[in-house]
């Protein structure tokens, strides 16, 4: 008998995409139950739509005024208090499962496996090392309690059921810290699609020369109701917000289509799009390294080039 | 105010991985090796702090083996005010490094501890948020601003719905991102400089702390690689192909 628990993401009233992802992949582990835990101020709207997944057993509630926020130091010691009775403990790749999960970890005393790609036997996974240019196995040793993350582009999410998981309100007996307090989040984003589950992306880099000219990257990813990517040096010029960085240190995408345009191909960039579907380059310079990972290449200025692809798709 | 800073040894960003043969590894030797980018920016973060007169001492550390000199002495030619290296000689995985670090905090009784978000080689980020846990400290991940006022200090958080702000009470731990600054450059008197300067070392053993593995690595492989691409001519050609495809409508 082996029961994972899924520490739910959400944003406070609705459930994480990424939640689902880390549903599949707990059914890759063959395991017999499947729970996610679901700590907000307000559980019922987040917990439905985990209890509605595919291959959920149960979902556990915990509702306290101190999960309104994000905040690793009180959503740890509640996730350790409850995962006493499981042998897997996993969370989404993100921001938000990096930042609590290894906290849990070391509260249990276990080491963590980070960025699972693909679980290769019950307790044997494959992760990405080296920004993804390595991959490597890694097994547990039976007797220890496994806590790890999923690399979310690599998972397909769980599809809803057809009838709903029982929910159930979990006690728990942490003594929470009061050292570290919420503040508030500037969020990013806007209205277009999430990048981290849009089907296209598109994405911009250096040689857009300014947040001005960016705007040519949100029409056509208008037209094609694609979310926005870049690469670091564009965010580091300012041009954009920092939650749109793809790559090694900012997001790990895997959309259908993913369209470069003035991005040279660093690997520490490229590492964010492996799991793409199709690439597609514009670029200047026919030696740019892009090239080299592009399913499709065009060579050309993507002042002239945008402009023509937006013409040539109309309305 | 003492500021802890941690250093690790890791290959070069620019150098392009391979893998052994053997799957036993990554080939390192003639390797070029550095300090960790985003440890370089805690370091200099740590700096900018006492140099605003906030923090009187910063202490580099150090987990591997004698080699990690050659990267603690990098991190005193940039301005550090002496070293520790912590000796082993197998590799260790971050919840014995924050072991490790918790050790030497026990000593030094800082008030900061500043960590990259992750080491560029092993790709965990773990190892602060371990030791934020083992000393039941605040962590503050992803930082892309520190601000300090008295026994507390603010940090925005680089997270991916946006900036997420926090405030924590000190000593915490905290880990930067790229953003939080840019570090400076050694200069050649420096590094001279940094040869007088303190570098203490001794063993995990003498620290307390076993290095058994939680963990075991199997083999390292190649990352599949990508069925290689086309160039097109132009952009009627590149539509073309993707509705082909059927990416496009
Ligand atoms: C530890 C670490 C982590 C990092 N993490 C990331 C990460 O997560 N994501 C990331 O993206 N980077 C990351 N980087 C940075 C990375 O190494 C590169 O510096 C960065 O990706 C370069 O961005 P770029 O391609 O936009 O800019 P450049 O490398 O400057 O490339 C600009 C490209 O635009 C082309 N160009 C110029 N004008 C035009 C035009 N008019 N039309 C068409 N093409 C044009 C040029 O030929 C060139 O190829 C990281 C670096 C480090 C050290
Ligand atoms: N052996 C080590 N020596 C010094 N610092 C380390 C070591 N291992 C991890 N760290 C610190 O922990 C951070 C995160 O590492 P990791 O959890 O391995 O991604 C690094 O950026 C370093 O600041």
């Amino acid at each position: 008998m082996s029961k994972v628990l899924i520490l739910a993401e959400h944003d406070g009233s609705a459930l994480n995409a990424s939640t689902a992802k880390c549903v599949s992949c707990a059914a890759d582990m063959g395991s017999d139950s499947i729970d996610i835990a679901v700590l907000a101020a307000q559980t019922d709207g987040i917990a439905a739509e985990a209890a509605a997944l595919t291959g959920v057993t149960q979902v556990l509630s915990v509702e306290r005024p101190e999960n309104a926020a994000p905040l690793a130091a009180v959503i740890a010691p509640q996730l350790v208090a409850l995962a006493a009775d499981y042998d897997y403990v996993l969370a989404p790749s993100t921001t938000f499962g990096k930042d609590v999960l290894p906290r849990a970890a070391a509260l249990a005393g276990v080491p963590q496996v980070s960025d699972i790609m693909e679980v290769a036997g019950p307790r044997r996974f494959k992760r990405p090392i080296y920004a993804g240019n390595a991959i490597i196995t890694v097994s547990v040793p039976e007797g220890s309690k496994i806590f790890a993350t999923v690399r979310i582009a690599s998972s397909r999410a769980a599809p809803a059921a057809n009838e709903a998981a029982p929910i159930t309100a979990a006690d728990i007996n942490a003594s929470l810290p009061a050292h570290t307090r919420f503040v508030g989040l500037q969020a990013g984003g806007g209205d277009r699609p999430d990048l981290q589950t849009a089907r296209r992306v598109v994405s911009g880099g250096r040689a857009l020369g300014s947040s001005d000219n960016f705007d040519l990257i949100y029409g056509l990813a208008d037209k094609l109701a694609a979310g926005v990517g870049a690469s670091r040096a564009a965010v580091d010029a300012g041009y954009v917000p920092n939650d749109m960085q793809v790559g090694q240190t900012g997001k790990i995408i895997a959309p259908d289509l993913y369209l470069a345009f003035g991005i040279s191909g660093a690997i520490q960039h490229l590492t964010g799009i492996k799991d793409a579907g199709t690439i597609v380059a514009v670029n200047k310079d026919p030696d740019a390294p892009i090239f080299e990972v592009a399913d499709i290449g065009l060579v050309g200025d993507l002042f002239e080039v945008i402009p023509e692809i937006e013409r040539a798709l109309g309305g | 105010m003492k500021i802890l800073v941690c250093l690790k040894r890791v290959v070069d960003y620019n150098v392009r991985i391979r893998v052994k043969p053997d799957a036993s590894g990554v080939v390192t030797d003639g390797v070029k090796m550095s300090i960790n980018p985003f440890d370089e920016i805690a370091l200099e973060e740590a700096l900018r702090i006492r140099e605003a007169g906030d923090a009187q001492e910063v202490i580099a550390l150090s987990i591997g083996d004698a080699d990690c000199q050659q990267q603690l002495r990098t991190g005193l030619a940039m301005g550090a005010d002496r070293a520790i290296l912590v000796g082993t000689d197998t590799a260790i995985e971050p919840l014995t490094a924050a072991r490790a670090i918790l050790e030497i905090i026990k000593r030094e009784e800082p008030g900061l501890v500043i960590l990259g978000k992750q080491a560029i080689d092993d790709d965990c980020n773990q190892t602060g948020q371990m030791l934020a846990a083992l000393w039941d400290r605040p962590q503050a991940t992803f930082a892309s601003k520190l601000q300090l006022a008295g026994d507390k200090a603010t940090i925005t958080r680089e997270v991916d719905a946006g900036l997420e702000q926090i405030e924590v009470d000190l000593p915490a731990v905290i880990t930067t991102d790229l953003r939080l600054n840019e570090p400076r450059y050694v200069k050649l008197p420096d590094i001279m400089k940094a040869k007088k300067k303190p570098l203490e070392s001794l063993s995990l053993g003498e620290l307390g702390v076993t290095e058994t593995l939680g963990l075991q690595i199997e083999d390292y492989a190649s990352p599949p690689e990508r069925a290689k691409g086309i160039m097109v001519g132009d952009v009627t050609e590149l539509l073309s192909t993707l509705r082909d495809k059927d990416l496009i409508g």
